[in-house]
């Protein structure tokens, strides 16, 4: 408990300073206006129809792209982590794909499949696959080798060595790559939308807002909206993490 | 039942090959516990991962019960040293003990009972439920040995089992060795560095070289059972028996 008090009293402070540098003209008050005039702003949303219709879109697009991306990175780092061969072929396009900024491929996939969800999607998965498959890989690498040995003198075969040993051991890596996936995801969705004119979703809704109104206690709104949506998503992993792939004494594993 | 004859293992080759065991024959009867005492890095190790099949030797032949082992044999188990790594620590103390008994063609109701009685012969069967991070050293290596003992092979292997724990535990561990080899009947290879803990535990002793090892002499222990911590290990033969293996691995 001491813990969230902390955390509320750095939030409080921030929200305190945000409100002061607005309200003395430190900083414009059209580009940022003062913390509580965002914060009402931002109850008032959910009155708003349009907000919400956007809202469900980039969740919706957020929760398929990490879906597919999770699937398929969690595959292929399965195949790529336990066959070297295909390894040493594969690291160096993964190398070169890795750092591509997912908003720089946006007017390419936009050319490609229209402005509609799916470039959202394809673009999010793409962006947000890497995080799970090199964690993957990386915990492929880390199964303890005396674990697979004891599974081997027992006979225990191919397939539930698999299950049963190498699973459970890669199963905090691999959570801990798809938390990061997730955050990834949120922004590529939002960033999509924001960037793709005449599309649905949160990051259009601040587009909108921002530029024909210049409105930017609703813009923050929205971003404050985001980003309380990221957290929750993060703490429901950390959650699931403690409480399934965690063992040892309180806090030991990854 | 064991019959090892020739074994030999070189690691890697050409310039960074390295010859960890020599040339080893021996052979282990049924019933008998058998001390492969040895300086460390002589290849000890080496030899138990090749007799249990984990490691295809580079020369030479295993066979069990006379048929030659290649891969992991069936009746066959193997206590490692480092008991932490070995038990899986998403699982409880039973669920350990009762992994490698999945694939034997046992009723649910039978590998319970075997768990239980496994557990039950290493004094464990209150800590069933519990994981193996809220165990002491001693009682995860006891873990290990119960696992081993519920799979009921032929012959157990034992790599160094103790020589991670304390000095008291580590007396312990060894009367619940001898004391469920007689309960369950089992036969037993145990490698060791420690020569008081060889002498004091087998039937016979096998000293080894150092590295490339070679099987410098085998002892035959004529103490008296049962075996005491205190009475055996102050006997004459004992001491005897001891500073004779002390001299055998100095040379
Ligand atoms: N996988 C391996 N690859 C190369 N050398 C090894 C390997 N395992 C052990 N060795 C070497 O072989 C020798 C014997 O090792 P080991 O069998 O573990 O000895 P012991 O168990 O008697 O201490 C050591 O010098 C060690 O460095
Ligand atoms: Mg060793």
């Amino acid at each position: 408990m001491p813990s969230l008090v902390r955390k509320l009293v750095g939030l409080v402070g921030f929200l305190l300073l945000w409100e002061a540098a607005s309200r003395s003209g430190l900083v414009s008050p059209k580009s940022v206006p003062p913390a509580s005039e965002v914060l009402a702003r931002f109850v008032g949303l959910f009155a708003d129809r349009k907000f919400l219709v956007d809202v469900v879109s980039t969740v919706l697009s957020w929760a398929i792209a990490l879906g597919c991306a999770v699937v398929l990175a969690v595959l292929l780092g399965l195949v790529l982590g336990s066959v070297p061969v295909l390894r040493a072929i594969a690291m160096p396009i993964v190398e070169f794909l890795r750092p591509l900024p997912a908003v720089a491929l946006i007017p390419l996939v936009i050319s490609l499949l229209g402005t509609d969800a799916q470039t959202k999607i394809v673009l999010a998965a793409f962006a947000a696959a890497w995080p799970t498959l090199m964690n993957t890989i990386y915990a492929l690498g880390e199964v303890d080798p005396q674990l697979a040995d004891t599974a081997r003198s027992f006979r225990v075969g191919r397939a539930r060595t698999f299950l049963t040993v190498t699973l459970p051991s890669i199963s905090p890596f691999v959570l801990t790559g798809v938390r990061i996936s997730a955050s990834i995801a949120l922004i590529a969705v939002v960033g999509t939308e924001f960037l793709a004119g005449g599309s649905v979703g949160l990051g259009q809704y601040a587009y909108v807002w921002g530029t024909s109104g210049g409105r930017m206690d609703v813009v923050l709104a929205a971003a404050v909206f985001a980003g309380v949506f990221g957290c929750l998503v993060n703490a429901g992993f950390s959650l699931v993490q403690r409480k399934w792939v965690s063992w040892g004494p309180e806090g030991a594993t990854a | 039942m064991l019959d090892v004859s020739g074994l030999g293992h070189t690691y890697g080759s050409g310039d960074k090959a390295h010859t960890a065991v020599g040339e080893v024959s021996f052979t282990v009867e049924p019933g008998e516990l058998v001390c492969i005492v040895g300086p460390s890095g002589c290849g000890k190790s080496t030899l138990l991962r090749c007799v249990a099949g984990l490691l295809e030797p580079s020369k030479g032949s295993v066979s069990l019960h006379g048929n030659a082992v290649s891969g992991v044999p069936d009746d066959l188990a193997v206590v490692f040293q480092d008991y932490s790594r070995s038990l899986l620590p998403w699982r409880t103390v039973a669920g350990n003990v009762e992994f490698p008994l999945r694939d034997r063609g046992l009723s649910k109701a039978q590998r319970r009972d075997r768990v239980a009685e496994a557990l039950s012969w290493v004094g464990l069967s209150k800590a069933a439920g519990k994981h193996p991070w809220q165990l002491s050293g001693g009682m995860q290596q006891r873990v290990c040995i119960a696992r081993a003992l519920a799979y009921r092979p032929a012959l157990m292997l034992m790599d160094e089992p103790f020589a991670s724990v304390d000095a008291q535990t580590r007396a312990d561990l060894e009367d619940l060795v001898l004391k469920v080899r007689e309960e369950a009947d089992m036969t037993v290879l145990l490698v060791t560095h420690d020569i008081d803990e060889s002498v004091y535990l087998a039937d016979r002793v096998l000293v080894l070289s150092g590295s490339p090892s070679t099987v410098v002499e085998t002892l035959k222990v004529d103490l008296p059972g049962p075996r005491d911590q205190i009475t055996t290990r102050g006997s004459e033969t004992f001491v005897r028996l001891r500073t004779e293996v002390a001299q055998l691995i100095r040379h």
